[in-house]
């Protein structure tokens, strides 16, 4: 079952979307507990300083956030709501922007929150005290000043107007506190200790099994949660994670599976499995290493993406992998992608592998690199990064370049990439959650902390800079097509792959959630029922 | 006896203090950053400042020598710190996962001991006849399957045969409870992978007792009681099987030993919630302070466990001098 | 080979009279399961050597045209996710087993030998600083000791080979060395002293030749156990890097999602990686049953 939306073009308030909801309206049964499995583990419970869905599958449902992606629309990548607030504005400068907050939501220890919460939130998110960690100051760079004319107006000023702010509040990880933890416990509590106003109450947590949570009765969103309870059992193991729904030991998976897994459960259950797909807000990409010979030389990485049959690869990996869809820089159906015909004509993504091939041997051989041979270092995980890393050398074989596999944990991979720099290629990947694409893109700038390949271009920076202020979606399309084709195309300083495509197969009786573009969205969970 | 005990007690100090150093400095020299894994893994947008502030607060700026220093001085004094991943104490860490990795540690051993020392008697006593063949590849096979491919295939099969049997695919429970909690939840967990080890382990055994068994029964005095004409099974029961016991005692011992923190892979396979899972999962997130406490805890329980195995070797058999 | 050239042959039960050709004839006579053991070793270097002459494929190309398709004339153990020959990838996977298993087998049983003698040869110090070492590294977690090895040493085959070698040592210096520990205080050894050769020719000549039969012992089980660590490290994720043709990489993806809908991609790794092990094991037993003076037959 996919859930299509329309497309529209994203402006600095949220836009109201109609979402085609193919799943007809049934009125939710209450109580039933939900157990679903997770592939990843708790680093800490602290959402402001992590970034793993380890985390948000268990934890997020204790927290709100002041606005969310739309639970009943989460596929489209431009419909936000409220949460903990009852509207929001911005101004028509797109400078000021202002949140009411309700006045009847309390926290699990029955302290009543305000906007001064909300505040101490955002104070520890954007302007965090010496020592204290915080993995989304970055999205918050734009922000001036945080202010509460009153108990129940929170007003963020903006250093200047930007289409990437209110994405970036509706991130999953921006749970609110409260000022009260905050002052008495210290900026540290919440790493241990759970006190929000989501859906649900804080049970139990045991390190390397399971988190629980109960019906939270005071929730804020009327007549919800529907569950009594759920129950988040840590399952690291793809085989574990599929054969406890297949054993009914779970009733869903919220990251995704390969297909085949998803096959086998529909042979095996039928129609008591459900299957939603769609595509997800991460891909791999391939980064030469501008520093070390011959990738400095634009010809070679144009050769390297030239020899990649995208579209011919999308036929046969979407049967064993977790990627999909052909489409360059920005997430495929928000309204800043490349349409196909903007996309065949970039560099790597012609529809003629033929004349693709016969170009990138040409390129080499003008190189001077006929018989360039290279070791691509790769994460050792499986889905997808080990069956793209033997397709790509597959593919680079068909032009004569013969390459070697290094594949290497995370804190090895991650210690390359980002310390040492001393790969040629590497794997690397771009997953986030809230498809805010000028955010998302700011990986491929030269200048930006998670951009390994080692290069400068100052065009795309001030590409970049462009779009990041500019309050016309038109004008940002427009300079996005030149950041794509100067990126994948005339440069190549990132060579794409497919993007991800997210397959949720589940017990049939798991009702209300749907798939969204990120395994990090959609996760509080109070739209969840059981029909059993 | 007493002196050959305590020194064999001091001897335990070396191999501690060796086996520290040796973690100390294989966690070092490891490729990676517990904060660049944590915070920049997934291709985050990450600042060196947030890296910095991370690596701070867990100490990892201190020179080596102090941190080898704080190490040392936390294992002399039973304080282990907290995990470098979690936040959590390390002994809080271990402790939820140690009861099962006992549990299924003890189910094996028995499961193994059970099998293999009637087989492993009955496969010397009727050597080179087809009982011996017949004993004989079963266990081989069971040294030679992989444990992570038996494991999934005793997943896969329960699911097949139990859909095929009841008409509802069933799938053993993949949180652990404890047997006193509930004993039935807790059995239908822990048996599977308890056979999946127990089989290999009893395998060993079989060999172990096979060739132990062969061994005494060419011993003089069992010769002599046949000379004597002694039934056979009074010979097995009162002479042979007992001195053959005792290198299958430092088998079961040291297997023992082993099985705590060794199961990597059955429980990853049974998703089993226990310290061979944490190890590895320590090793790779780079948790200095986790690994160091887990190694530190298993050589212990190994030394330990040879200690005793030793002692009554000892005690059992008078000819072993203790020099 | 060193079991023939004992020099000053004192021992309880000379060995003299076992030629190769006579262990050969002893095996299949007396030990029949050790001969099919062998006869299973001798196929796997074959496949091992022959590879490229006997693989119907290229083990490393793709072919999106025929994926995970079931035994057929054209593959006859079907093929992979990737539309790769499995019966190629699995005779060139030999290779891979064949390289690793007897690299660290020998590697291991030998490094230890030398160490094991050695340590029993001076005694004093070196004996108990030597001993000490080797505690530490039997008591260390051999699967921790050999996952950090691989990741601090990188890519390939060799990480792997060392990975696996070194927690093999110690337990192989250590039984050793008590079989030393018994060659030393036999007189030939002193004589060899008196007549002024050097500690290293005796080590070498006159004691390492008269333990040859616990080495041995070592040697085969070791084979089949390293061909088994590299399947398991694979599974973790840290063995054989693909596209290389290496069973436990096989076994690692087909278990995991293709066990049922495509069982020949797990069914014919896994029985690669088992009749291996079984073979060299069983040859192994007929081996230590032969060469064991104390466990000969009546």
């Amino acid at each position: 079952m996919k859930f299509k939306t329309l497309k529209l073009l994203t402006g600095t308030t949220a836009a109201l979307l109609l979402a085609a909801n193919v799943a007809a309206a049934e009125t939710p049964k209450r109580g039933g507990t939900l157990n679903f499995v997770v592939g990843s583990k708790i680093p800490s419970m602290d959402g402001h300083m992590e970034g793993t869905f380890g985390m948000i599958h268990p934890i997020r449902p204790f927290y709100s956030t002041l606005i969310r992606v739309n639970p009943a629309n989460p596929s489209s990548t431009t419909d936000f709501v409220c949460d903990v607030c009852s509207s929001f504005s911005s101004s028509d400068d797109g400078k000021t922007h202002t949140f009411m907050i309700r006045n009847d939501i309390k926290f699990h220890d029955g302290t009543p929150l305000t906007a001064a919460d909300v505040k101490a939130t955002y104070d520890k998110l954007v302007f965090p005290p010496k020592g204290i960690l915080s993995l989304r100051k970055k999205f918050f760079s734009m922000v001036d000043t945080i202010t509460t004319p009153d108990n129940y107006t929170l007003v963020m000023k903006l250093k200047y107007p930007s289409p990437t702010f209110i994405p970036s509040v509706a991130m999953p990880f921006n749970f609110i506190y409260s000022k009260k933890d905050l002052d008495t416990h210290g900026y540290k509590w919440h790493q241990k200790n759970v006190n929000g106003t989501g859906a649900f109450q804080f049970v139990e947590y045991q390190p390397g099994s399971h988190v629980s949570g109960k019906r939270y009765d005071g929730y804020h969103h009327e007549g919800k949660p529907y569950l009594d309870g759920y129950k988040a059992i840590s399952a690291p193991k793809m085989a574990v994670r599929l054969q406890a729904i297949r054993g009914d030991r779970a009733g869903i998976e919220f990251r995704g599976f390969p297909p085949k897994a998803r096959d086998d459960l529909v042979k095996a259950l039928g129609d008591k499995i459900t299957v939603q797909e769609g595509d997800w807000n991460c891909s791999l990409l391939v980064t030469p290493n501008h520093k070390v010979k011959p990738f400095d030389d634009a010809r070679v990485r144009r050769a390297l993406t030239l020899a990649v049959d995208r579209w011919g690869g999308s036929k046969a990996l979407s049967k064993i992998a977790i990627v999909k869809t052909v489409a360059g820089v920005v997430f495929p159906t928000h309204p800043l992608a490349a349409n196909k015909e903007e996309l065949t004509k970039i560099p790597g993504f012609w529809t003629d592998i033929k004349k693709s091939r016969a170009e990138a041997k040409r390129l080499l051989k003008e190189a001077g690199q006929s018989n360039l041979s290279f070791t691509l270092l790769n994460r050792a995980v499986d889905q997808p990064y080990r069956i793209l890393g033997v397709w790509l050398i597959d593919q680079w074989r068909q032009i004569g370049v013969k390459v070697t596999q290094n594949a290497v944990p995370t804190g090895p991979w991650v210690d390359s990439l980002r310390k040492k720099k001393d790969y040629q290629v590497a794997i690397d990947a771009n997953c986030q959650s809230i498809v805010n694409p000028i955010v998302d893109v700011s990986k491929y700038l030269g200048s930006a902390s998670n951009n390994y390949a080692q290069y400068m271009d100052q065009p795309m920076e001030d590409m970049h800079a462009k779009m990041s202020r500019s309050g016309d979606p038109a004008e940002q399309r427009a300079i996005m097509r030149k950041f794509e084709t100067r990126l994948y195309g005339e440069e190549a300083h990132i060579i794409p792959t497919l993007w991800w495509y997210k397959i949720n197969p589940h017990r049939s009786y798991v009702k209300g959630w749907k798939i969204a573009p990120s395994h990090y969205l959609n996760q509080h969970l109070d739209q969840v029922w059981l029909d059993k | 006896m007493y002196k050959y005990a305590v020194k064999r007690i001091l001897l335990m100090i070396p191999t501690l203090i060796g086996a520290g150093i040796l973690v100390f400095m294989l966690m070092r020299m490891i490729p990676g950053d517990i904060c660049e894994i944590r915070l920049g893994g997934t291709g985050l947008m990450v600042d060196k400042e947030q890296i910095d502030i991370c690596r701070e607060n867990l100490g990892l700026n201190q020179s080596l020598a102090k941190q080898f220093y704080d190490f040392a001085i936390g294992i002399a004094t039973f304080n282990f710190g907290d995990s470098m991943w979690t936040g959590r104490p390390v002994t809080e860490e271990i402790a939820v996962r140690f009861e099962l990795t006992l549990q299924i540690a003890f189910m094996a051993t028995l499961t193994a001991v059970i099998i293999a020392l009637p087989f492993g008697v009955i496969s010397a006593i009727k050597q080179n006849t087809w009982i011996d063949y017949v004993i004989r590849l079963v266990s081989i096979a069971g040294i030679a399957t992989p444990s992570f491919w038996l494991g999934i295939m005793i997943i896969l099969g329960l699911l097949i045969v139990s859909q095929m049997v009841f008409g509802e695919p069933w799938m053993m429970p993949i949180q652990f409870v404890p047997i006193w909690v509930d004993p039935l939840a807790n059995l239908s967990q822990t048996i599977w992978p308890a056979v999946a080890v127990g089989y290999r382990y009893a395998a060993v055994v079989v060999r172990m007792t096979r060739s132990a068994m062969l061994e005494v029964l060419r011993e003089d005095y069992v010769r002599t009681a046949r000379a004597k004409g002694l039934f056979e099974k009074v010979i097995i029961n009162q002479h042979a099987l007992k001195n053959a016991l005792l290198p299958v005692i430092t088998l079961v011992g040291i297997e023992f030993a082993f099985l705590i923190g060794g199961l990597v892979v059955t429980e990853q396979v049974f998703n089993l919630n226990g310290l061979g899972k944490l190890f590895v999962d320590a090793v790779l997130d780079h948790d200095f302070t986790l690994t160091q406490a887990l190694v530190m805890m298993v050589v212990t329980i190994f030394v330990i466990v040879n200690l005793l195995v030793d002692l009554i070797y000892a005690w059992v058999d008078p000819r072993i001098h203790y020099s | 080979m060193a079991i023939n050239e004992t020099y000053v042959g004192v021992q309880e039960e000379p060995l003299a009279e076992q030629t190769w050709g006579g262990v050969a004839k002893d095996l299949i006579r007396r030990q029949p399961l050790g001969a099919l053991g062998g006869l299973v070793v001798i196929l796997m270097i074959a496949a091992a050597l022959f590879a490229p002459q006997i693989a119907t494929h290229d083990p490393e190309i793709n072919d999106f045209g025929a994926m995970l398709e079931a035994p057929s004339l054209a593959h006859i153990f079907g093929t992979d996710e990737f539309g790769r020959d499995i019966y190629s990838r699995i005779v060139h996977g030999a290779r891979t087993a064949m390289l690793v298993g007897f690299t660290a087998a020998i590697c291991g049983s030998t490094i230890g030998l030398l160490i094991g003698v050695t340590s029993a040869y001076f005694g004093g110090w070196v004996d108990i600083i030597v001993q000490r070492v080797v505690d530490v590294l039997i008591a260390f977690p051999s699967i921790i000791l050999a996952l950090a090895i691989v990741i601090i040493l990188g890519r390939g085959v060799g990480p792997v080979i060392i990975a696996i070698t070194i927690p093999m040592i110690p337990t192989c210096a250590r039984v050793v060395r008590s079989s030393a520990l018994a060659v030393r205080e036999i007189p030939y050894v002193d004589a060899a002293r008196a007549m002024g050769f050097g500690h290293a020719r005796i080590v070498l000549r006159h004691i390492s030749p008269n333990i040859m039969a616990p080495y041995l012992i070592m040697l085969t089980t070791f084979l089949g156990a390293a061909i088994l660590a590299e399947a398991s490290l694979s599974y973790l994720g840290l063995g054989v890097q693909e596209p290389t043709p290496a069973w436990g990489l096989m076994l690692k993806s087909g278990a995991e999602e293709y066990a049922e809908s495509a069982p020949w991609a797990v069914i014919f790794p896994g029985v690669a990686i088992t009749l291996a092990v079984f073979g060299f094991n069983l040859f192994g037993d007929a081996m230590r049953d032969v060469l064991d003076p104390k466990l000969r037959s009546r």
